[in-house]
């Protein structure tokens, strides 16, 4: 269950990042996009897959989270 | 005439040959060509690991990365080199950060703090004599405005409770005590000291004025991360940023105090300069306060338009007016030096060997003056600043990361390069083997890089080191050509 930060970058990506690991990647996929639910599965640029528990609104950005790697 | 990416690949296997097995597996993944179409670093260099033994490497500790670089230079603390003698005096004010104030009375940057531990510290343990350094502290310089203790190797061995103490001795001085634990041997290189470091500011510095709104904040407040005021580097940036008509409300830490770093949250962007050792302390700033940060490069014409463009791109068009201004004053004079420089470095070949920032940084000042840079590495970056790099350099180049002693002497002697830029470690081999060098840490002596005025001093100082008579008398006299006649006259 790392610690990463969650954040858009200026292209308007969200980025991913493992702070312990000054690990950064973009997410390509995420399982809920909002409006509404926010979260669930998503899937890296370097094809690593994480869950991250879904919100119940989009939350605002950067923020930290804990994620289990699928 | 550089290489392409064939033949770096080539020597990078020729160099690894004198390895053991092992050793040169392991090596070989540090070294590579660049490519700079590359996206990701992660597939094709390994940083940021734990250098072999058996070989040299020339990175240093935690302690280095903590106190030296980022907690060192803030002025209004006194910070304690918590443990031996010698880290502190042997890391003091070797980088030069300057700073304003009277020293000794209300800046302590200049100054060396220690507890000096002997033998019956590390037996009996060094809590009693730290509080008691704190308050005498408290006594001795009333108008410092925090204590740090940053901890040496034996504090972390013998088990010192210094956070105990920190906070016991914080309530009786009414000031902050700051633990910071950053002994040497945590990490892979000085690099997890920043990482220390930036953490010990957010859990003990940045929060404590949160209910305080005195301050009168404006819609261009800003403030610089990542600028140690080496020679002056933060000031000959500040003033650009101030021409431009924005406010610089913090600097982190180069001539920075306690007050700026707790008012950064009045900031509307944050200016980092230096990703590899304050991207932590942004990261968080932008979480908690809100406050976007901004990647930022202040090195050479080209690079200082483009970055005074982004910042402006910010704000409003005033702003973004008054950079154009602030660019169109400063070009006549950057024409000047670069037509009085240019032609005598014009293709010249560089090769780099710095901290974790400044080779690619520092790429478009050299491009500036018309010089290539064949080879560039870090001692102790991470894969987000490889990332960062393969755009800025060349097709073909080589790159290194924590190169070896031997790895790096024999690259230099294969590719001869007219210009080395690396540490003080480096400096008197290369110059012992013939090669102009300049230590790119604290600008040799010199400074400041920074800025518009920066790059006045730089091109200067690459021509000095470049053209300097000396390289020309490497060879002693009565073993030049021509040597044999003069003999015969004597
Ligand atoms: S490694 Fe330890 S003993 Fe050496 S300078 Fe760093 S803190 Fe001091």
């Amino acid at each position: 269950m790392p610690n990463v930060m969650l954040r858009n970058n200026a292209a308007g990506e969200l980025t991913f990042y493992i702070t312990k690991k000054d690990h950064e990647e973009t997410v390509v996929a995420l399982e809920h996009a909002g409006p509404g639910t926010w979260g669930g599965e998503m899937e890296l640029s370097d094809g690593s897959r994480f869950y991250l528990e879904p919100f119940a609104q989009p939350p605002k950005l950067p923020l930290t989270v804990r994620v289990k790697r699928l | 005439m550089s290489m392409n990416r064939q033949e770096t690949e080539q020597l990078i296997q020729e160099v690894l040959e004198v390895y053991p097995e092992a050793t040169g597996k392991q090596r070989a993944k540090h070294l590579m060509a660049n490519d700079p179409t590359l996206e990701k670093s992660n597939k094709c260099i390994v940083a940021n690991k734990k250098a072999l033994p058996g070989v040299m490497t020339a990175r240093g500790c935690a302690y280095a990365g903590a106190k030296g670089v980022v907690w060192g230079p803030v002025k209004d603390v006194v910070n304690i080199s918590h443990g031996p003698v010698g880290c502190g005096q042997f890391s003091r004010a070797g980088r030069r950060n300057y700073i304003t104030g009277h020293s000794g009375v209300n800046v302590f940057a200049d100054m060396n703090f220690t507890s000096d531990f002997q033998e019956k510290d590390v037996v009996f343990g060094g809590d009693k004599k730290l509080a008691k350094i704190i308050a005498e502290i408290d006594t001795l310089f009333p108008l410092a405005k925090g204590v740090t203790v940053q901890s040496e190797c034996p504090i972390g061995l013998i088990g010192d409770d210094i956070e105990a103490v920190a906070k016991k001795s914080a309530k009786e001085i009414g000031k902050p005590v700051v633990p910071v634990r950053c002994e040497g041997f945590r990490g892979v290189s000085q690099s997890l000291g920043h990482h220390v470091a930036n953490d010990s500011l957010r859990d003990w510095i940045l929060h404590n004025r949160d209910d305080d709104n005195s301050f009168e904040s404006t819609p261009y407040d800003v403030a610089i991360t990542g600028d140690y005021n080496i020679g002056g580097d933060a000031w000959s940036s500040r003033v650009l940023i101030e021409e431009m008509g924005l406010r610089v409300i913090a600097q982190w830490s180069g001539d920075g105090s306690i007050p700026e770093m707790q008012t950064t949250r009045h900031a509307k962007l944050n200016l980092l300069h230096c990703y590899r050792s304050m991207n932590y302390i942004s990261r968080h700033l932008e979480e908690k306060y809100g406050i976007p940060y901004l990647e930022y490069n202040f090195f050479g014409p080209t690079q200082i338009a483009a970055s005074l463009r982004k910042i402006a791109a910010h704000f409003d068009d005033t702003i973004k007016a008054n950079a154009e201004r602030v660019i169109a004053r400063h070009q006549p004079m950057q024409d000047a030096i670069i037509a009085k420089y240019r032609p005598r470095l014009e293709g010249k070949r560089v090769m780099l060997f710095v901290g974790g920032l400044r080779p690619r940084h520092v790429i478009g000042a050299y491009e500036d003056l018309g010089m290539e840079i064949i080879g560039a590495g870090y001692e102790f970056a991470h894969n987000d600043d490889y990332d960062r790099t393969f755009k800025e350099l060349q097709d073909g180049a080589l790159i290194y990361d924590d190169a070896t002693s031997f790895e790096l002497e024999a690259f230099v002697e294969r590719l001869k390069p007219d210009l080395i830029g690396s540490g003080i470690k480096e400096k008197y081999v290369f110059h012992k083997m013939g090669i102009p060098f300049r230590q790119m840490h604290s600008w040799d002596y010199s400074g400041p890089y920074h800025g518009y005025d920066g790059f006045a001093v730089f091109a200067r100082d690459m021509d000095m080191t470049i053209n300097n008579p000396c390289w020309k008398n490497m060879q002693a006299p009565w073993k030049r050509a021509g040597a044999e006649t003069l003999q015969q006259v004597a």
